[in-house]
């Protein structure tokens, strides 16, 4: 005997994760293409640690293995650390990052559900600290690979001068002599970065599945988005090179549609409610605006999203569903 | 060319469009009454109110019809005989709904279904006055047979500082599986809507508004030509979608006046009333015959010929099974739709009581490992109660009564949306319901 009710829809947990798997995808072909085969390794070896670190704490936390990893929140969890490092990171990196996204952000809060920031960003931005040179500077060119298509890539800036060197992690670096490089460019992602963050229109067909299937809402990344672009216009320029200022420029660039789609859009670290979510993806927006204009680092993705992860039980405090009728109007 | 716009369906914010619908398995089936049963078991308590007393003693002779339990109070209805025969007992029997054992007169059928002197008469209705027709329905035992059981006459006696402006009449049968609201539709418009207006002759209301929802287009058509000529009358085609049916949700649709969960439609100016209700209130005073069947849906497919039966208050479940064609393997029993239904813990003391739309047998009912919740926040979409399912469901697991208040519990009315949507299969309702209960105790120790 059970309560009531009797029947259910389709959904469950494993069916979402690996659905936002295989959203994930064409992200990483994009990457292999690009910056060749390596990333899936970097892919590979993010999941392989994830689902081991998992499976361990589960045994010390005498859980049901099994059945939790089947679920498929590891393997997302893999993927997206992944999709956030640079294309070359030794083999160590993705171990040391997977294990601490599982073991610390996770499940010393509680595991899946519990956690208050993105585990995939939080062990992001906990390598960055970590390990400087490698997240930040040591980006070595990738020789192997038949995909490898940087070194195909024609670079040229808005004056016409062709350049041929793939020296900086971003499109949105900072000093002197960065380069900058054409919207279409950006849209197909053929530019340098982290292993599934450059390419937005892979991104974008997984997203826009995920939409389609209702796992994700929207108005996250469109106000996430949106924001950003609404700030790119407002505050003053601030890219060294003219053309980067471009709102267009900006939101193809770094790890903007990656963190929309996939990041922002984590159900256990975002708001509940419409009002919520709505906040929370202005809020990102706007932080990581501020962030790729006013601080050091070139990109803001990682740091706003975590801090309104943060921010989100607060936000969720004031944004409760209102109940039906309190306001009562008489028709 | 003239182009005809077409208006959008009427309807509610939250809820949920079950896939499973299941009204197929019974949609043409016609009423067939049901073999009369040997023995009926009949509970004084099949309504919201004080359990009515037992009037008859072991060993007495009834009639079909007649008075066998007394209403104790105002919020209580009475219970009549539904065959003629002989009184074996008079005990306590479990409650298909609550699950506590509840006085029952046990009566033996002698197969002479004879009605009771005065009853079953026609009668001439235009000249009775609105006290007339409320003690018509109090004497036949009416209650709210859209489930809830609420008496009828209680209903009809709004407070003296309420006015009420419309009476709403509900035909959405939004719960997936049921057709008996349908079928009583298709067979019996006209007595519906006579019931319909007898008792708005009752509360002195001039205006009635009926819902359907729109897989019952047909049902639409037949009512809009019916009350074609009589303005005070309307009908409209709402969504189809549940909880649709529910007294928030078909207010909302119909006449966008919102109350809170708490509050009864009069609040807004509203008696809402179930097509069963209206035309078991028909029968009552037309033809002075007291409620003592009513069709139910038994269906799902856990048996072979799903039907709809016209069934005797009191009838043991096990008969309608078997009538319908019980497969072996059944592992659920649900007294209602698969949405608010309760589940039966035994099918050979299940009877079937006023309220009892329908009986649904799986034999796939499944049970889900419910997991922690990941704030997908499908069911805050779903809700049509504006609360917040996922919040209440944490706090009443780890059993913080004053947390649970202060998220509403009390305002959730269970019609299970958000059960059904949780990716993680929480037993949200089921959470909710125990909370409710605990929080009722406490009070009650003070």
């Amino acid at each position: 005997m059970s309560a009531s009710p009797h029947i259910y829809d389709g959904e469950n947990i494993p069916r979402i994760m690996w659905t936002v798997v295989l959203s994930l995808i064409p992200a990483g072909i994009a990457g292999a293409f690009i910056f060749g085969y390596y990333c899936l390794s970097v892919i590979f070896l993010c999941c392989i640690a994830s689902v081991g670190t998992e499976a361990f704490i589960l045994l010390l936390r005498k859980q049901p293995v099994l059945s939790t990893i089947k679920d498929g929140s590891a393997v997302v969890m893999g993927i997206l650390l992944a999709y956030t490092l640079p294309p070359s990171v030794p083999w160590y990196i993705p171990v040391v990052g997977s294990f601490f996204a599982i073991a610390i952000v996770k499940h010393s809060f509680g595991g899946l559900g519990n956690n208050i920031w993105n585990p995939a960003l939080a062990a992001r931005a906990f390598l960055q600290v970590a390990y400087p040179a490698v997240i930040n500077s040591d980006w070595r060119i990738l020789q192997h690979g038949i995909g490898n298509l940087v070194h195909s890539i024609t670079k040229v800036d808005p004056e016409g001068k062709l350049v041929d060197a793939v020296t900086r992690a971003t499109p949105l670096a900072k000093e002197a002599g960065a380069e900058t490089y054409y919207l279409t460019q950006l849209f197909m992602g053929n530019v340098p970065g982290c292993v599934g963050e450059t390419s937005v229109i892979a991104l974008l067909l997984g997203g826009a599945y995920l939409i389609y299937k209702r796992y994700i809402k929207w108005y996250v990344p469109a106000f996430y988005i949106g924001t950003v672009f609404v700030m790119v216009i407002v505050l003053p320029p601030r890219m060294v090179t003219p053309w980067a200022n471009n709102p267009l420029y900006h939101i193809f660039s770094g790890g903007l549609f990656l963190g929309a789609f996939f990041m922002a859009t984590d159900m256990v670290t975002s708001p509940l409610t419409k009002r919520g979510l709505i906040i929370f993806a202005v809020g990102t927006g706007v932080l990581t605006a501020l962030i790729r204009f006013y601080s050091g680092y070139p990109e803001g993705v990682c740091y706003s999203i975590l801090l309104m992860n943060t921010a989100t039980p607060l936000i969720d405090r004031y944004t409760k569903p209102k109940l039906y009728g309190a306001r009562a109007k008489k028709g | 060319m003239m182009t005809r716009v077409k208006a959008p369906l009427k309807t509610f914010l939250g809820g949920i469009h079950p896939a499973e619908d299941g009204k197929i398995l019974t949609l043409g089936k016609q009423k067939t009454a049901a073999p009369l049963p040997k023995t009926v078991y009949l509970l004084m308590g099949q309504h919201i109110g004080a359990p009515a007393k037992p009037m008859v003693k072991k060993g007495d002779v009834v009639k079909k019809g007649q008075l066998v339990g007394d209403a104790q109070g105002f919020i209580s209805a009475n219970v009549h005989a539904s065959v003629s025969g002989k009184v074996v007992d008079v005990a306590p029997w479990p409650h298909p709904v609550t699950g506590v054992k509840c006085p029952a007169v046990v009566i033996e059928n002698s197969g002479e279904d004879a009605w009771m002197e005065d009853l079953d008469v026609a009668s001439d209705v235009d000249h009775l006055s609105p006290e007339e027709i409320r003690h018509c329905i109090q004497s036949a035992g009416i209650v709210g047979l859209g489930g809830a059981t609420f008496p009828t006459h209680v209903k009809l006696t709004p407070p003296k500082d309420k006015t009420i402006d419309t009476v709403v009449m509900n035909g959405a049968e939004c719960e997936p599986y049921l057709t008996c609201d349908y079928r009583l539709m298709l067979d019996k418009p006209n007595e519906i809507i006579q019931g319909l207006k007898l008792m708005m002759r009752c509360i002195g209301c001039k205006k009635a508004h009926i819902g359907i929802e729109e897989n019952k287009r047909d049902v639409y058509t037949i009512f809009k030509d019916i009350v074609s000529k009589d303005p005070a009358i309307k009908v409209d085609l709402m969504e189809v979608k549940y909880p649709q049916g529910a007294e928030h949700q078909l207010i909302k649709a119909l006449l966008n006046r919102e109350f809170k969960p708490t509050q009864l439609p009069l609040e807004v100016g509203v008696i809402v009333v179930n097509v069963g209700t209206a035309f078991a209130v028909y029968e009552a005073v037309r033809f002075k015959r007291p409620l003592i069947e009513r069709i139910v849906t038994v269906t799902g497919n856990g048996v072979e010929n799903p039907q709809n039966f016209l069934v005797r208050l009191g009838t043991p479940v096990r008969q309608l099974l078997e009538e319908a064609k019980l497969t072996a393997d059944v592992n659920k029993i649900i007294f209602g739709g698969p949405m608010m239904g309760i589940a039966q813990g035994s099918i050979d003391t299940a009877v079937t009581i006023k309220g009892t739309g329908g009986i649904l047998v799986l034999r796939d009912a499944q049970r889900w490992e419910s997991h922690a919740c990941i704030r997908c926040g499908r069911c805050v979409d779903s809700c049509p109660y504006g609360l917040n399912p996922s919040e209440l469901s944490i706090v009443c697991e780890a059993k913080d009564f004053d947390l649970a208040l202060d998220n509403n519990v009390m305002e959730c009315k269970e019609c299970g949306c958000c059960s059904y949507v949780c990716p993680a299969k929480r037993p949200i309702v089921h959470l909710i319901k125990f909370a409710k209960s605990e929080i009722a105790k406490r009070k009650t120790k003070g």
